[in-house]
């Protein structure tokens, strides 16, 4: 295998605690001492900032099921694009990932495809119904990194229970979307000024509150991990930040379009900006920066969710749920939150790389020789325009086309090998 | 002031100015229909065509009434058998209804931004007669002309909407054009039907009848739908009549001219007794008739932007 020198970069390596500007040697597809290498080739990154590679914990890669929309080499290409190097695929495909042999067929196209590597998710429940537990202990064995019924959430607090108590005996997280389906039913948007404004139906806070309290609960009683997908609402922060206070093993992520939009902006009906948790109040929006800032929410996912043009050009009740991420995470939130100086640059990091690494269970994911060379970097001072029509993914469902924005992922490097390079 | 837009999707959209203006267009309009012969060329030669992919029967009458009376060619096109049926998305039915040189649509929906969404995609104009319980311009255009009619003025008035505010698309059109044209707006019902966030936009939201309807110059009654009582929104019809509804007793918690409106079809005995729709403060038939007249106003307006 080719073996580099990345020279002049700002290396940031959060869980060691490093910022500094050096080299990173890869060879072997590992990390290595630039001394100690034979025949190098030199990359001179001049001052550009190289990390360990981003973890998207939430990504809807549509395959099987919908390849128009997406499918695991379009989707992992995105991700490359937009400097991820692991994305964990949510099993709500069709069929979905709620057996070993689902995820197998995604272990082996991600290996013949794939361009980053393909964590995968299985259903917490058969069908991801809600209904009857999933074989845990096969999908662990298959190769699942956790477990996840996203786009439903287990209503039956008993089942929940024991998946959770059943993931545990396994060691495998749990990653829930969380949503009381009576509080939500029929809800095509956030519940609240624009919803009784614009006659729609709404999705309330507490939908997601009473989950998120739920688990937390659960968490409490069985001393394992909940993970809470896209949290939306400032009560849900809230409950994070005192639950995390007292020990318990909850953790949240938060979304970029989360972070930057509400739901103000679905006042020209517009089904770009149709996702479920709905685009919240500017006082969520708020209270969710200041989960991310806090610590309290230690991960960004973007909920990548890939539907055609035709799907979401149609009535906005009738559209389905869910924006692209991949390719516009970083600049997204480097322009809302570093830029504005809410969070420095490491700490960003961090949410892109350690943070989802811990939820995951993944001991020692930083740049020490000998950790597999998945690298992510990107060039802090680049302004650009996000031009949808330039994207990798399959789909162009985006509300952030024409947006300037700051921070252009400039190379992905994947077990040592480059997949993605824009310089 | 000159008319520009070419499609009437909500009041929110629209000036003052703008809503005078076609309330006085309607005034011109409304002598049309009181002639011996109840019709004017003023849109000779234009097509018109009516899709109403939710049931309506007044609404779409008064609309095919008015446009007869214009003198527009029509077609009427009901979901029941357009091609939604087959699984054509919605834009694809109105393009394929536009490239038939049809001057203006007529449409109803079920989903809230369904005209807007059209109208974005379309040259031709597009008139909202009701999506979901978004909007509905020509009901509150007609219910505002019929308190400008019978009270002078709008600015300044006291008008309580009682009923199921939250899934009225005539409770949130009036809303906008009322507070426009500097009325005063109080809502009122149970908690379950009427949204405190209201309150964000400048109206009063009460749930209590008597103290919404004390001062009021003109009460605007909504029809209470019997699947809400199955959905938890309130017990029974008897209970909401019972607290909510107008009769002989009610009546006299309100000033002795004040009006009486409703968008209908009317539930008797649930929003009011029949004394009350039948009585002397009762303007509702008179509503209807002024459905018309405004109607008549819009298609003329709205034709007259249409670019060919």
């Amino acid at each position: 295998m080719k073996e580099y020198i990345f020279k002049n970069a700002r290396v940031i390596d959060p869980l060691r605690n490093i910022d500094t500007r050096g080299d990173i040697g890869v060879a072997d597809g590992r990390i290595a001492e630039p001394a100690a290498l034979k025949n190098p080739q030199i990359i001179d990154l001049d001052g550009k900032t190289l990390t360990p590679g981003f973890i998207d914990l939430h990504v809807h890669l549509r395959q099987p099921g919908n390849n128009m929309a997406e499918t695991i080499a379009s989707g992992t290409a995105a991700a490359a694009a937009g400097g991820f190097t692991s994305v964990v695929a949510m099993p709500n495909t069709n069929p979905p990932a709620d057996t070993a042999g689902a995820i197998e067929f995604l272990r082996q196209t991600a290996a013949q495809k794939g361009v980053v590597h393909v964590l995968p998710c299985g259903c917490m429940t058969k069908g991801y119904a809600g209904e009857e537990m999933a074989g845990i202990g096969s999908l662990k064995a298959a190769g699942v990194v956790a477990l996840s019924d996203d786009g439903r959430c287990i209503q039956d607090h008993a089942l929940m229970r024991h998946v959770v108590e059943y993931a545990k005996s396994f060691g495998l997280p749990i990653l829930d979307h969380c949503e009381d389906k009576a509080l939500a039913a029929g809800g095509v948007m956030h519940e609240g000024k624009w919803s009784v404004l614009l006659g729609m139906n709404g999705i309330s806070g507490a939908a997601e509150e009473l989950m998120v309290a739920r688990n937390i609960i659960l968490a409490r009683n069985i001393g394992w991990k909940i993970h809470m997908q896209h949290v939306s609402v400032k009560e849900s922060v809230e409950l994070l930040r005192n639950a995390r206070a007292k020990g318990i093993p909850v953790t949240g992520e938060a979304t970029p379009h989360h972070l930057t939009l509400t739901d103000e902006c679905i006042k020209k009906y517009d089904t770009n900006y149709k996702m479920n948790p709905p685009l919240r109040s500017e006082e969520d929006r708020l209270a969710l920066i200041a989960g991310v800032a806090d610590g309290t929410i230690t991960a960004i996912a973007t909920d990548h969710a890939p539907h055609t043009s035709t799907a979401k050009l149609v009535e906005f009740d009738d559209a389905p749920f869910g924006i692209i991420g991949l390719e516009t995470a970083l600049p997204l939130t480097y322009t809302e939150l570093v830029a504005k100086g809410v969070v420095t640059l490491p700490e960003l990091v961090a949410k892109f790389t350690a943070g989802p690494a811990e939820i995951l269970g993944f001991e020692n994911y930083s740049l020490a020789p000998g950790r597999v060379a998945d690298l992510t970097i990107f060039d802090p001072d680049a302004h650009y325009v996000i031009d949808k029509k330039k994207f990798k993914s399959n789909s162009r469902n985006t509300p952030f086309d024409g947006w300037n924005v700051q921070c252009r992922v400039v190379m992905t490097v994947v077990g040592g090998r480059i997949v993605y390079d824009a310089r | 002031m000159e008319w520009k837009r070419k499609d009437l999707l909500s009041l929110y959209d629209l000036t003052a100015e703008e809503i005078v203006f076609l309330l006085d267009t309607a005034e011109e309009f409304k002598k049309v229909s009181e002639r011996k012969v109840k019709k004017v060329p003023a849109l000779r030669g234009k097509t018109v065509v009516n899709f109403f992919v939710e049931p309506s029967t007044r609404t779409r009458v008064s609309f095919e009434l008015a446009e007869q009376r214009l003198s527009a060619d029509i077609v009427n096109m009901q979901a029941a058998v357009s091609s939604l049926r087959k699984g054509e998305t919605l834009l694809d039915t109105v393009r394929n209804i536009e490239a038939l040189q049809v001057d203006l649509v007529v449409m109803r929906h079920s989903a809230p931004g369904a005209q807007a969404f059209i109208a974005k995609h379309l040259s031709c104009g597009v008139v909202n007669a009701g999506d979901g319980a978004h909007s509905h311009p020509t009901q509150a255009l007609l219910d505002i002309f019929t308190i400008r009619e019978k009270k002078g003025c709008v600015k300044g008035l006291n008008v309580a909407i009682v009923g199921d505010i939250l899934h009225s698309r005539v409770a949130r059109s009036n809303i906008w054009g009322l507070l426009k044209l500097g009325a005063n707006v109080t809502l009122a019902g149970p908690a379950t039907l009427v949204p405190r966030e209201f309150e964000e936009i400048g109206v009063r939201v009460c749930h209590n009848l008597r103290e919404a309807i004390a001062d009021a110059d003109v009460v605007n009654l909504l029809r209470i739908q019997h699947e809400r009582q199955a959905a938890g929104f309130f017990p029974s019809t008897g209970e909401y009549a019972k607290f909510f509804g107008i009769n002989r007793e009610t009546l006299k918690w309100m000033k002795p001219d004040a009006l009486i409106m409703h968008p209908g079809p009317i539930n008797r005995d649930v929003e009011l007794t029949s004394e009350v729709a039948d009585g002397p403060n009762s303007v509702i038939l008179e509503q209807v008739t002024n459905g018309l007249a405004v109607r008549m106003a819009v298609l003329f307006l709205v034709a007259g932007c249409v670019k060919k």
